[in-house]
């Protein structure tokens, strides 16, 4: 009698992260009394110091402190207090604008690229010059340029995540068979013609895939970006609760950092799969 | 001579001990409650004095001319007299509206740490809202950040160091700006945190080596560790090693066993005792008893082009200093500033700074009620100490114009108008003279006493 594969692997991957727990609840139990303290002395203390607690908070706590902000996920004390919900959706929303900056530069950019040798060992030295700069060296220089820090925030998005689509348009839009092209020219389509109902639909899977990478890359820069200039977003958030060190609610925007990322990253996995053709 | 009294009683505001917590006794508070009715009325001829005086002073500089001149005709003729050349009535006007307010909706940006206190506390009770502003305080990353969103004017004012403004001013670290410091923030309010391993090498001449962090190098954190460092000794460019380390991140690396000491801002060093990485060697206080920290800092072009903004906006900070001062109100601030929203602490942790009765690290409870304190007066003779620091450890060059860069930055004047309104009791001069570990400073002599000291960075 087997079971699918699906349902074992579920198995195992519930058996492994019971595991993990397990592992992170014992490590982080604490030391039970450390220190002989007096009373009024000890009113003073935090718990690390009194009853030995650990400083890294176990899963109980961080369980806790998550369904603390599940349950009231949109609240607003003022400028420096928002509920996560709100965070999490100044974040979207910034990666959203930024992203959709750099697929409007990067697609036309890199179909010319694309189809044009010529400029395409032309733009080839600056490409690789910017596109391994990380997003924390371009924010002072935006800052102190754009003036202005939310539009700063955007433009680190975009300037970060425009190059995987544009290395992935250009090279989608070059690899098209020959044969393809050749056919469309024997028929005598037109240039405009040809890029919309050849090319495109042929290099769409690569372009979609640098997309994808794109808007991961996307994602892990707006974190950094919003810890630098502060203000709103799940970036600002986890510089926020670091400076009251608080490990735990640290510890769960890394989680939602992560879950946030791994949807918008099945979002363009989904569309890819549409655009995939077999050959 | 009832027109050259100080029209705002000083007793009234700064005394406590009634319901309302402003007057000795609850017979006074109603008392007081009868007066405001009147005061309403009276607010007008309140102002008429003010302004009386002020022209009656610039006519007769000199104290005893002016006395002679009213000995003779009598205050209230001299009134009349002086109301038949300058229109008072006019003057008053202006004086007492303070004009209409440029900008209502304002963005103050403010570093997470006890020494914002009156800049934070003056938004949860209500100080900006009494003057006519509607101020958004806004917490921000660090030092470098809240200096770049100041000079981009997303900040209409802001929490600096108080040497931020003259380094500003003075172009070191950033392009040069003019830039103001109206008022100080809190006086004294640090301490030099150790790791828990070094609670027995309480002796500075032991430190050799040691690895220290201070949140910024335009900070009297910075120069005070170092003066603190040099006076036993140890030249702070060669014996030690000292880091500009944001402050939360200076608990985590005491934690870590990556640096062995800090001079940082409250509540930092508390939260170290609070989590048992650390313990208080030494409080700023007992370095240099009263010394400025944090400051209110604003740009001179957003003074001049919204003077009477600036003025609403200086007076909520010195109205929220005040009551600050107050030892009885501290319970309360605590309370108010450590939601989220603010300084995102603990309220215990908060509560042992701004009280001075806390743990030191070591099983003692000590007190220290002046642990933190908060004076808005922002002496000249701070800036120009300021200044032979700056120059001592290199950070400015050649000769330095002390009193006037001084003058331009630290407007005393403009403090010492608003403590007034206040109900306050400002200097009447802008220097004065203090001691740091044992050693006067002379404002006047700034580089004499710069030369006296031994270890110093060549230049």
């Amino acid at each position: 009698m087997t079971f699918s594969l699906r349902f074992r692997a579920a198995v195992v991957s519930l058996v492994l992260f019971a595991a993990f727990l397990g592992v992170w609840h014992l490590a982080t139990r604490g030391t039970g009394a450390v220190a002989n303290m007096t009373p009024e002395y000890a009113k003073l203390m935090g718990l690390t110091a009194t009853a030995g607690k650990s400083a890294m908070p176990g899963p109980l706590d961080v369980g806790a402190k998550l369904w603390e902000h599940l349950r009231q996920p949109f609240y607003d004390n003022g400028p420096n207090d928002k509920g996560l919900g709100i965070q999490l959706g100044y974040s979207i929303a910034r990666v959203g604008l930024g992203y959709f900056l750099a697929v409007l530069v990067a697609i036309p950019l890199g179909f010319l690229i694309g189809m044009s040798p010529l400029i395409s060992k032309a733009l080839d030295p600056f490409i690789q010059v910017l596109k391994p700069i990380s997003p924390l060296a371009w924010m002072p220089l935006a800052l102190y340029t754009i003036k202005d820090s939310s539009i700063s925030a955007i433009f680190v998005i975009f300037i970060c995540s425009v190059w995987p689509m544009l290395l992935n348009t250009a090279f989608g839009v070059a690899a098209v068979r020959k044969e393809w092209i050749n056919v469309a020219r024997t028929l005598e389509v037109g240039t405009v013609r040809r890029a919309f109902t050849v090319i495109l639909p042929a290099a769409a899977p690569t372009i979609l895939t640098g997309m994808r990478i794109s808007i991961g890359i996307a994602w892990l820069v707006i974190v950094a970006a919003e810890m630098l200039v502060g203000g709103t977003g799940i970036g600002y958030f986890v510089w926020n609760e670091w400076n009251n060190l608080s490990i735990t609610n640290v510890i769960i925007a890394i989680l939602l950092i992560g879950i946030v990322g791994m949807l918008l990253d099945q979002i363009l996995a989904r569309f890819t799969r549409m655009v995939t053709f077999p050959e | 001579m009832s027109t050259f009294d100080n029209p705002f009683d000083s007793n009234r505001r700064l005394a406590g001990g009634c319901s309302c917590g402003q007057h000795l006794s609850e017979a006074e508070h109603q008392a007081a409650q009868l007066q405001i009715q009147s005061a309403i009325e009276s607010e007008q001829k309140r102002y008429e004095g003010v302004v009386a005086s002020a022209v009656m002073r610039a006519m007769f500089p000199q104290d005893v001319a002016r006395r002679a001149f009213l000995k003779s005709v009598g205050a209230a003729t001299a009134v009349a007299a002086v109301s038949q050349f300058f229109p008072l009535k006019t003057a008053t006007e202006v004086f007492a509206q303070g004009g209409p307010l440029e900008k209502k909706d304002l963005k103050v940006g403010f570093i997470p740490i006890t020494c914002a206190t009156p800049i934070i506390m003056a938004a949860p009770m209500g100080f900006y809202a009494k003057n006519g502003l509607n101020v958004e305080v806004i917490k921000t990353a660090g030092w470098a950040v809240i200096r770049d969103k100041t000079i981009n004017k997303e900040y209409d004012a802001a929490h600096m160091l108080s040497p931020m403004p003259l380094a500003i001013t003075m172009g070191a670290g950033s392009n040069p700006i003019p830039y103001t410091m109206p008022a100080v923030e809190n006086i004294n309010g640090q301490a030099i945190t150790l790791a828990m391993k070094h609670k027995d090498k309480r002796d500075p001449k032991s430190w050799k080596g040691f690895k220290f962090a201070v949140p910024f190098d335009y900070s009297m954190h910075n120069y005070l560790l170092r003066y603190y460092l040099a006076e036993h000794g140890l030249d702070p460019d060669v014996d030690v090693q000292i880091r500009a380390v944001p402050p939360p991140e200076m608990v985590a690396n005491l934690r870590a066993d990556n640096i062995d000491g800090f001079l940082g801002p409250d509540p930092m060093n508390q939260r170290a005792v609070f989590d048992g990485a650390g313990f208080i060697h030494i409080l700023t206080k007992d370095i240099w008893e009263g010394h400025p920290c944090c400051a209110f800092a604003a740009s001179k072009e957003f003074i001049t082009a919204m003077p009477n903004t600036y003025g609403a906006l200086l007076k909520s900070i010195i109205e929220a200093t005040a009551f600050a001062h107050k030892a009885e109100n501290r319970k309360q601030i605590a309370e108010a500033i450590a939601p989220a929203n603010y300084l995102n602490q603990p309220q215990i942790v908060l509560e042992q700074i701004l009280t001075g009765t806390f743990a030191d690290g070591l099983g003692n409870i000590v007190q220290q009620p002046n642990r933190v304190d908060f004076d808005p007066f922002p002496w000249q003779s701070f800036a120009i100490w300021i200044m032979t620091q700056m120059k001592r450890w290199g950070q400015i060059k050649g000769d330095i114009d002390y009193a006037g860069i001084a003058a331009q930055v630290y407007l005393a004047t403009d403090a010492a108008k608003l403590m007034k309104e206040a109900g306050l009791t400002p200097p009447t001069t802008t220097t004065k003279s203090f001691s740091v570990m044992g050693k006067t400073f002379d404002p006047a002599k700034p580089e004499e006493y710069l030369n006296s000291f031994k270890i110093r960075k060549a230049s």
